[in-house]
Parts: C-alpha cells; sequence; structure tokens
C-alpha cells in the first residue's frame, strides 16, 4: 500500500516501451466528462436516469437493492442494452458502440477477476488485447509497482485476499486507459472490517485517476468518501441529487431520510 | 432404532460398519458388477500369447491396421475439436432461446449419441453414397466417391464421436462466469478475442475432457465404419475391424489386436488424468 503513495509519475523500469500517459494524469479539465440520460427496461423493470459525471468530481449513485443502479451502470458500460438516451464522453457519442470500444474501465462487484490469469496478466489484459504477450506484460510493470502488487504479481486471484483482489480489478481497468471510470458497489465483496482502510486507499486511487467516475453503492460511507455528489436513485427513478450535506437539509423521500440517518455496517 | 449413540460424535460401530454400510444385497450385486467390468478383462490379459506377442504385433496387417486407426482417430479428434467447440458455445448460448429451437437443437446432438452405430453407418451412406443425398452431387460435380475410403472412416468416427466432445464442453461453458467474458469486453477484447483469451482457457480442462472421450470414442469405433466405409486392409481395416475378423481366422492375432486397442486406451487414460480428468483419478 505505501508502493502506491510513490510520485504518480513512476517511471517505467527501463526497457520497458514507454507507455502513453501512463503513470501520470493530465489535469481533470482535460479529460471528458460522462453525459447520461438513459432509458433502460430489464423484465417488468424500467430505469430511467439524466446525469453528467465531471471528471474530478466523482458521483455516487446511491439508492435501495432493486432501485435499478447496477443496471444502470452496466447500461452504460454497454453490458445491456439502452431503449433510448445517448451516453457521450465528451463529445463522442458511445451509445451505439460495443463494450470494448467505449474507453469505459468498470471495477466491478466481485470484481470478477480472469481466474487463469496471474496478477500480472491481469493487469496486462488491455493491453495483451492490442499487442504481444511480451510487450503487454511491461506495459503492465508500473500499474504493479504503482498498486503495491509486484510481490503479488505472480498469484492466481484464488490466492488473493479480498483487499488484494480488489487492488489488482482496480489496477487492470485503469491499465487500460478508460476516460471514465464506473465502480459497482466497491465494498460489497470486502470484510467489514477491511472496508474503512480499503475506501480511504479507494478514494485516492479514484481522485489519481482524475476522470469521470460514477460509483454505484447503497452505503452512505462509501457515497462520502468516494464522490463529492450524490444521485438518489429509487425504483428505476432519480429522486434526489446534490450534495450529502444538501440531502441531509432537505431529504426528498423517507428513503433518503432513512440512509441518511442509520449508519453504515462498518461504522458501528 | 431404539438406541442411539451416545453423543452425535461418538463413533459407530457395529454389523453394518463392517461393508461400509451397504445392505447385504447391494453389496453382492456391486461385486457382481464389478465382476462383469473386471473379468473380461482379466481373461484378455491371462490367455493373450504373450510368447508370440512380438511376432504378432510386427505382422504388416497389425501395423497396418495399427496406424491406421491412430491416424484416423487423431484426425476425427481434431475435427471434433474444429466443430464442436463451436458447436457447444452455441448450444450453451441457446439455454436462453424459446424451448421448440433450443429443444430441437439439443435432440440433433443427442441422437448420434443413443444411436446403434450401425444406424449411422446406413444413414451416413445414404446421404453420402453414390446414390445418396448429398453424394450423386459431389460425384457428379467434383468427381468424389467417400464411401469404402480412409475419409469415410474419418466421417463415421466423427458422427459417433462429436457428441461426447460437445457435450463435455457445454457442461464446461455453462459452469463458467458468464460476468469474466463481460470484463474483458469492458477491457478492450473483442467478440474473438474473448472467446480465444477468456472463454477458452476456461473450459479448456472440459475440452480436454471431451477431446479423450471423443479420441477413444473414435478409436473403438466399429459399426458405422464397417458399414459406410467397409474393410479395405490398409484403407478402412481399423484396429476393431481387423481384430473382428482375424476372430475367425487367427485367434491368437486377434487377441494381440484386442490387447493393443486395450493399451491404447488405458494409455491414453494415463498419459491425461492428471493433468486433465481429476475426476478419474482414484
Amino acid at each position: 500500500m505505501t508502493r502506491a503513495d510513490r510520485p504518480s509519475s513512476a517511471e517505467p523500469p527501463p526497457g520497458a516501451p514507454q507507455p502513453e500517459r501512463r503513470g501520470r494524469r493530465e489535469p481533470a479539465a482535460d479529460r471528458p466528462a460522462l453525459h447520461a440520460d438513459v432509458t433502460i427496461t430489464r423484465g417488468t423493470h424500467r430505469v430511467e436516469a439524466a446525469f453528467d459525471a465531471v471528471p474530478g468530481h466523482p458521483l455516487a449513485v446511491i439508492g435501495p437493492n432493486g432501485a435499478g443502479k447496477s443496471t444502470l451502470l452496466a447500461a452504460i458500460a454497454g453490458l445491456v442494452p439502452i431503449d433510448s438516451g445517448s451516453v457521450r464522453i465528451g463529445d463522442r457519442d458511445v451509445d451505439r458502440l460495443p463494450p470494448e470500444r467505449r474507453r469505459i474501465g468498470v471495477l466491478f462487484q466481485d470484481y470478477v477477476l480472469f481466474p487463469h490469469l496471474t496478477v500480472r496478466d491481469n493487469v496486462a489484459f488491455a493491453a495483451r488485447m492490442r499487442g504481444s504477450r511480451h510487450a503487454a506484460r511491461a506495459a503492465a510493470e508500473p500499474w504493479l509497482e504503482r498498486y503495491g502488487l509486484v510481490p503479488l504479481a505472480d498469484r492466481l486471484p484464488a490466492e488473493l485476499s479480498g483487499g488484494q483482489a480488489q487492488r489488482v480489478a482496480l489496477a487492470r481497468a485503469l491499465a487500460a486507459e478508460p476516460e471514465v471510470l464506473l465502480l459497482d458497489e466497491p465494498m460489497s465483496a470486502l470484510d467489514v472490517e477491511l472496508r474503512h482502510e480499503m475506501r480511504a486507499e479507494l478514494a485516492r486511487h479514484v481522485r489519481e485517476f482524475g476522470g469521470a467516475t460514477v460509483v454505484v453503492t447503497h452505503s452512505r460511507a462509501d457515497a462520502a468518501a468516494l464522490a463529492d455528489r450524490v444521485l438518489v436513485l429509487e425504483d428505476g427513478r432519480v429522486t434526489q441529487r446534490g450534495t450529502l450535506a444538501e440531502l441531509g437539509a432537505a431529504p426528498a423521500t423517507a428513503y433518503v431520510r432513512r440512509m441518511l440517518a442509520t449508519p453504515d455496517d462498518d461504522e458501528r | 432404532m431404539t438406541t442411539r449413540p451416545a453423543s452425535p460424535s461418538a463413533p459407530r460401530r457395529g454389523l453394518g460398519r463392517s461393508h461400509g454400510g451397504l445392505a447385504w444385497p447391494v453389496a453382492v450385486l456391486a461385486v457382481i458388477a464389478l465382476a462383469v467390468l473386471v473379468l473380461p478383462l482379466v481373461a484378455l490379459v491371462v490367455r493373450a500369447p504373450w510368447g508370440e506377442l512380438g511376432d504378432l504385433l510386427t505382422r504388416r496387417s497389425v501395423l497396418e491396421a495399427l496406424v491406421l486407426s491412430l491416424g484416423t482417430a487423431i484426425v476425427a479428434t481434431g475435427v471434433c475439436l474444429v466443430l464442436g467447440v463451436p458447436l457447444a458455445a452455441l448450444l450453451a448460448r441457446a439455454a436462453a432461446w424459446p424451448s421448440p429451437a433450443r429443444r430441437l437443437l439439443r435432440a440433433a446432438v443427442t441422437v448420434p449419441l443413443v444411436l446403434p452405430p450401425v444406424v449411422g453407418g446406413i444413414a451416413l451412406l445414404l446421404l453420402l453414397g453414390r446414390r445418396g443425398l448429398l453424394g450423386g452431387l459431389l460425384e457428379d460435380l467434383f468427381g468424389i466417391t467417400v464411401p469404402f475410403t480412409t475419409g469415410a472412416v474419418v466421417i463415421a468416427q466423427v458422427f459417433v464421436a462429436l457428441p461426447f466432445l460437445v457435450f463435455a464442453v457445454e457442461g464446461a461453458l455453462r459452469s463458467t462466469d458468464r460476468r469474466t467474458e463481460l470484463a474483458a469486453a469492458t477491457l478492450g477484447a473483442s467478440r474473438w478475442q474473448v472467446f480465444r483469451h477468456v472463454t477458452l482457457p476456461l473450459v479448456a480442462p472440459g475440452v480436454a475432457a471431451g477431446a479423450v472421450l471423443c479420441f477413444t470414442r473414435a478409436l473403438g469405433e466399429f459399426g458405422a465404419t464397417i458399414t459406410f466405409a467397409g474393410s479395405l486392409p490398409g484403407v478402412t481395416r481399423t484396429l476393431p475391424i481387423a481384430s473382428y475378423l482375424a476372430m475367425q481366422t487367427d485367434p491368437d492375432e486377434a487377441i494381440a489386436l484386442a490387447l493393443l486397442l486395450l493399451a491404447v486406451s488405458v494409455g491414453v487414460l494415463l498419459l491425461l488424468r492428471d493433468r486433465w480428468l481429476p475426476g478419474v483419478r482414484g
């Protein structure tokens, strides 16, 4: 974890191809925002939401179980089809593109690492899709260093703890150099005791990423640590938006009031 | 059930435990079943003409049959892999289809599995024979005659062995987590790359197990082969057919051929079990 604190301009090892932009973060202003305005039907459920996510200001989508938060995220990533609306990144229309061409990184709920690949090859996966195994492994090296994964590089996902798996999944997603990062319930697969610590670490990585970020959660603590604006989704509809303080000052629904009053599992 | 162990953790003793807790009729029948499986092989090994085995196995007719059998079974396994893995992928994907289409597809793969191989051979003749559904066309247009060629042996083997591979791979596909494929897509993998780098490696043990089943099934193929491909020495006379024919004229050669088949089958099993077939490891 201390390694992740190294300056973000850490140089790749000598001999490794110089990755473009890798390890360096541009000012947030240069990075495109995410504009989403979508309607999705899944079975009998319908989800409708419109929002912008601006670089440097992560947005939390918060709501009760079954509200359609994960469906919304999957639709933005291109993993489920939208009925109507649009998804734009900067001035790029991506809603007709397949997921592999959207440049949207996803941190899945229980990370979904590739079980047959080592930590190194998981992190190298995106680069491997564009080039040789050798080049991909070299390109993964700075990411392994940045996320403190060098000692784990040859392990398989089954040999990792929850916190380590999360770090690998995040490194894997960010090594693809996405323009937008989506996080789906990032803490739910972790032990309660670990959440507090991992949340702070994840918040730091999200800040370092610097691009447009959306985090789906049902936890107020996640929203407080990872995002600075909140969108409340209940039963497929947006019921409130603002900062947590604004929500607290004037909760729009009973759910918002309850959510703000109930301590999270790991805060008791 | 009037007496019970003093505590749930106390070891249970008594007559019932002495032979694994099976009722005696079950135990007796199980032993008979085992005898049915093992005794014939014991007889084969005991009565084999070990002294002349060297001579028998180097006969030209035996070597011809061995080379032909290994060659055709390997090619047939290759064909089954190339065609069967995609069919398994289709079948796994079809789980989401409407029921009539899904059932038809499944039946099409299952029927050859339960069909007597001779029926398969006759069916293949009616398709690819000179007056067959496609055979006439092939002969008129390209001058190709399929039956009674080495190619026909391979086709017969593929017909009987393909379902084994398809079902083995389909089972493996169904038990993989579809979300790994979605994750790969968000990392820039095209559909083909997802298949190549994620799906295929994840089902590799299923593919290998299917290929072993497929190979052994192809190696032992008799009924469809003799019906559709005949028994031309060096061309279509595979080990099982040669063994069957030798039984009428030279039983010692037949036994030698049978031993050879047994050795190849067991050899394949031993070779691959540790790596790919944890299920058959003792």
